[in-house]
């Protein structure tokens, strides 16, 4: 019984995820947005070793090779954008607007937005502008007046999975996960931008719902 | 609302215009101007609260539509689908998993992607206390995913199928900012 379940389940598996697509975390998830500059890996937001700030990290264009890394660009034709939502209703109430121009990535907010949804305004002036840093080189940090600590460039992939031995499960070629597994995302980089903020800046009553969209210009 | 932008902006610049006039002797340095102020992005590209949502529980046709949904309207058009999926993945057996939720709880929970974010305390994605108050870098968000599709009311079923035995990044993270590590 236990064996017809576990083969159903990969059989119902390898169904879902055939055609080679991966269960990574948001990497190349969707056929609009593989290979672009659009192409979120993750999102992470997590408290500060300063527990009065929150860290916003969005990391986009994942499975970069060293080599690939070294040429990888921002584009200022898309913005990556934090939504925040402080009542529950699953609206963005704040938004954190991040814009690439000219070698810096620029930090709008967090700052009520013009419209939700799908579409984006860049909201008044940036709050802090940092450049991106180059590839080998030590992080460049800039921080606002507010108190809004930036970063944009490359880094390693934050996220872990052995996504190989996953596809040999939904494959049909293995019938669970090795001990130790494998990182199928060792050695490789995305490009990120790591906002950390204030909680005063934020307006919660405690809680806030957070996602992550890119967009572009027309 | 494009048109209530112009009006000040023009405003502006007539009021900058007439103040430097008026002072032509003592130059004023031009306000700082910023490249992007006023930009639309308005062509969908990707969207992510919590990881692996999509991937996971989003079929193939649908992935691009997701992306293109917000979050307030992704439960209604998403619950039932990621139901059925979960269903799929335990051969119509899954009952419940450690947090107690039923497969419609559950799927209810997930269809809604965004995450959610503690900004008075511990967050985390799951550290056997508090649930769904944040990400960390170091959150094995894989094994706790794993673990509620897979591993039953006490998170013990399926064993071979609840962890992939990679439990940490293959760089360590930083102290302090901006936390991820150098690249490869």
């Amino acid at each position: 019984m236990k064996k017809a379940k576990l083969i159903f389940a990969a059989a119902a598996m390898a169904l879902t995820l055939g055609g080679g697509i991966l269960w990574a975390s948001d990497h190349q998830d969707a056929p609009n947005v593989k290979g672009k500059s659009t192409d979120i890996t993750d999102l992470y937001v997590f408290q500060g070793p300063n527990t009065a700030n929150l860290v916003f990290v969005g990391n986009v264009q994942g499975l970069l090779t060293p080599a690939a890394t070294a040429t990888a660009a921002f584009d200022p034709n898309t913005i990556i954008e934090f939504k925040i939502d402080n009542n529950g209703d699953n609206v963005e109430d704040l938004v954190i607007q991040c814009v690439y121009n000219n070698g810096k990535m620029y930090i709008y907010g967090p700052v009520k937005p013009t419209q939700t949804g799908i579409g984006s305004t860049v909201v008044g002036t940036a709050a802090v502008v940092v450049p991106v840093t180059p590839y080998g080189q030590a992080p460049i940090i800039a921080t606002s007046a507010n108190g809004i600590t930036a970063f944009a460039g490359p880094r390693d992939d934050p996220f872990f999975f052995d996504l190989d031995q996953f596809h040999k499960i939904t494959g049909g070629t293995a019938t669970g996960f090795n001990n130790p597994g494998t990182d199928t995302f060792a050695g490789t980089n995305v490009m990120s931008v790591v906002v950390e903020v204030p909680k005063t800046l934020l307006n919660s009553t405690g809680k806030i719902g957070v996602w992550l969209r890119t967009a572009q210009q027309q | 609302m494009k048109k209530n932008l112009v009006y000040p902006l023009v405003t502006l610049c007539a009021l900058l215009f007439i103040l430097s006039a008026c002072h032509k002797d003592h130059p004023v340095t031009p306000a700082t101007t910023d490249p992007n102020t006023g930009k639309v992005f308005n062509v969908v590209g990707d969207q992510v609260g919590r990881p692996g949502i999509a991937t996971v529980f989003v079929a193939s046709a649908d992935r691009d539509n997701f992306n293109g949904t917000i979050p307030s309207l992704m439960s209604p058009l998403y619950q039932a689908k990621f139901q059925a999926q979960l269903q799929a993945y335990n051969g119509n057996n899954y009952t419940t998993n450690i947090l107690g939720l039923n497969a419609a709880q559950f799927t209810g929970v997930l269809a809604t992607d965004v995450l959610n974010v503690s900004t008075t305390g511990t967050t985390t994605y799951y550290d056997g206390t508090n649930v769904l108050t944040g990400r960390n870098l170091t959150d094995d968000v894989i094994d706790i995913s794993l673990t509620l599709v897979f591993g039953g009311p006490t998170g013990a079923s399926n064993p071979t199928l609840t962890s992939d035995h990679v439990n940490a990044n293959d760089k360590a993270f930083l102290t302090s900012f901006p936390y991820e590590a150098a690249p490869w």
